[in-house]
């Protein structure tokens, strides 16, 4: 073990999703893992953090011109990167790590320009070689293995959710959190509106689910037999972009859409175009449904059903709510 | 209304992609514009039609300029820039580039810019959302920053306007990235990124395929830039990769053909192997 310093951003801080619980799990195999928010965490937040050995919390004061950024514009990715790079100049940091969004990789980009750092985007794993920090990435459609080292003295990374099982830490803490103050550089940006979608399905969040079901042109506009086999499995509910597009359904998987790594992935009504295949294909099991016997995704799955997702989708969901219980 | 687009040449996403010796293997003839590059070209085309069209410019007046960074082959991009409609093609080209990362390609196509703008003012820089090849997503991020430009990043929707009748043009971004929906502004100059749902990208008319032929390409080095080359390519890189190695291949699929029992197949599938 290192003595390195790593933070990590909790940004909202009312909640830990499970990729930052994979990422804490993550940086606690590079150093001394310290948070980093632009709010007050939450008391269940707090005893998470404890719980994967957190014993500290830094939270950003912002402010600019002398007075302070407050309320939605604290997630603006401007105002997270110099929170940031405040943070690693107060605490002499050597790796900042953050789960992958997009909000994410503006920050993290903003923050190592700021910082001189080294920018890893969307890595699959890290780990210490000779103290670099060497960063591991699926590239091309995760048809490639790559790793490339951070040759500069910061290291900011972005990780990819489902890049390692989330591990407490073998003795929790009680974490402290200590303000401090960063000043955001002027800027002509102004926020007009900000809304954050609340997800009512009580499914977990595409970008996240350890199980995708996605839906295509082929459930012609029905996402029924979709959501019933997602429900059976306790997945997430994604489409194509061309489903999407039709505004059958909100996120799309793929290069332009969400990016995806779960542990298994099932494609409805999918053809496997190489736009949707690169946003899913590092999904460690394949499996598609599709009516055509000849479509590309059949190339890339692991297990497939020549048929009517129609058909196909309702009883598989009945077969496991019945093997379950 | 003088607008820079920067195009990136990337290996054909249908075509086999891969890596020699740690760097993307480029074969002439198998690239390509970044196709979510031609939703900025389109973005700025349309800022430009509009601003024509508003009277705010004269008929004539207006400019698209491309730039792209790449070897000679990257030709291939500014031609299919040119077929779109783009009235300017520049490359920046030197073997001490190659390897560049984020930061060097963001230092170098900020250098070119900044050159155009001695010429004459840029009101604009739009890109891409990102090139398919590497899929970052933050050179728009970094170019901004570099330039000093408030950046407006992933538009959905774009609308530029002149709210106070001042002159001073305003743009304005709709944009849906993770679960929020945000709306945001900026004064011009500025850096736009779109996304691919942006617009869509319009086909190359038959006067312009023709045209786009003839159209000169120039070609600028980091010296005409006044960059210094430590500043990019891999000598300036702040990652250096150490590996890149093709996955396995995947076993065999396991194809069931449905007749009647092609869902309890699924579903013993995923039971057998311990992923319900
Ligand atoms: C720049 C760019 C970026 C893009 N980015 C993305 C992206 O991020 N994500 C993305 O998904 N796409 C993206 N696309 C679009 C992509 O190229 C494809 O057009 C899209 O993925 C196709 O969607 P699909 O598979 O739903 O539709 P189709 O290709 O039309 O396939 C539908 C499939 O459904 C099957 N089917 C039909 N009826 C049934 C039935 N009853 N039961 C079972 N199967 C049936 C058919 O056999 C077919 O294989 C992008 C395109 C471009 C140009």
């Amino acid at each position: 073990m290192t003595n390195r310093t790593v933070l990590v951003l909790l940004d909202p801080a009312t909640e830990v999703r499970t990729s930052t619980l994979e990422l804490l799990t993550i940086a606690r195999g590079l150093g001394r893992v310290e948070a980093v928010t632009l709010e007050a965490p939450t008391v269940e937040v707090l005893a998470q953090l404890g719980a994967y050995g957190i014993e500290t919390v830094h939270q950003a004061e912002p402010a600019r011109d002398g007075s302070c950024v407050s309320g939605d514009e604290r997630h603006l990715p401007a105002v997270v990167a110099a929170a940031l790079a405040a943070a690693v100049r107060l605490t002499d940091a050597d790796v900042v790590l953050l789960p992958t969004s997009f909000a994410a990789k503006e920050a993290a980009a903003l923050a190592a320009h700021d910082l001189g750092a080294g920018l890893v985007i969307d890595a699959s794993s890290l780990r210490d070689v000779h103290g670099h920090v060497v960063a591991g990435k699926r590239v091309f459609a995760g048809s490639w293995d790559t790793e490339c080292a951070v040759t500069a003295d910061v290291a900011v990374v972005t990780v990819r959710a489902n890049s390692a099982v989330a591990q407490p830490a073998p003795a929790a803490v009680g974490p402290v959190t200590e303000g401090y103050a960063v000043e955001v550089p002027a800027s002509s940006v102004t926020l007009l509106s900000r809304e954050v979608k609340t997800d009512t399905s009580g499914r977990p969040p595409l970008d996240q689910a350890a199980v995708v079901v996605a839906g295509g042109r082929g459930t012609d506009g029905d996402f029924g037999p979709v959501e019933d086999l997602a429900d059976a499995l306790g997945a997430a509910v994604g489409a194509s972009r061309d489903a999407a597009f039709e505004g059958w359904w909100d996120s799309y998987v793929g290069q332009t859409g969400v990016t995806i790594a779960p542990r298994v992935y099932i494609g409805a009504g999918i053809s496997g175009a190489p736009h949707h295949r690169g946003g899913m294909q590092a999904s460690q099991v394949i499996v598609a449904v599709n009516s055509d016997p000849e479509a590309p995704i059949f190339e890339i799955c692991d297990f497939a059903v020549v048929g009517q997702l129609a058909d196909v989708l309702p009883q598989a969901a009945a077969e496991i709510r019945k093997r379950k219980s | 209304m003088r607008i820079v687009v920067t195009a990136k040449y990337v290996p054909d996403i249908n075509t086999e992609r891969g890596f020699s010796e740690g760097r993307v293997v480029r074969t002439a003839g198998e690239g390509t514009l970044n196709e979510l590059d031609e939703n900025a070209i389109e973005a700025a085309l349309q800022l430009v039609e509009a601003e024509r069209a508003s009277g705010r410019v004269g008929p004539d007046e207006g400019e698209v300029v491309v730039v792209t960074m790449a070897g000679p082959d990257g030709d291939l991009a500014l031609r299919k820039a040119f077929q779109l409609g783009v009235d300017r093609g520049i490359r920046v080209s030197d073997d001490a580039l190659a390897g560049s990362d984020y930061f060097g390609t963001a230092a170098v196509l900020a250098a070119a810019v900044r050159r155009l703008g001695d010429e004459a003012p840029v009101d604009l820089v739009v890109t891409g959302m990102a090139a398919l090849d590497g899929l970052g997503s933050v050179v728009p991020t970094l170019l901004g920053a570099e330039l000093g430009l408030p950046t407006l990043n992933l538009a959905k929707k774009v609308s530029l306007a002149d709210p106070d009748g001042s002159g001073q043009r305003v743009l304005t971004i709709t944009r849906e990235i993770d679960d929020v929906t945000e709306s945001l502004a900026a004064p011009l100059p500025a850096l736009l990124s779109v996304t691919d749902g942006a617009n869509q990208p319009r086909f190359p008319g038959f006067k312009l395929i023709m045209a786009a032929r003839s159209k000169v390409i120039e070609v600028w080095s980091p010296a005409d830039l006044g960059l210094d080359p430590a500043a990019a390519g891999s000598a300036g890189a702040r990652t250096e990769t150490l590996t890149a190695a093709p996955r396995p291949e995947r076993p065999e699929v396991e194809l069931v053909t449905d007749k009647g029992e092609g869902g309890v197949a699924l579903a013993d599938f995923l039971i057998r192997n311990d992923l319900v």
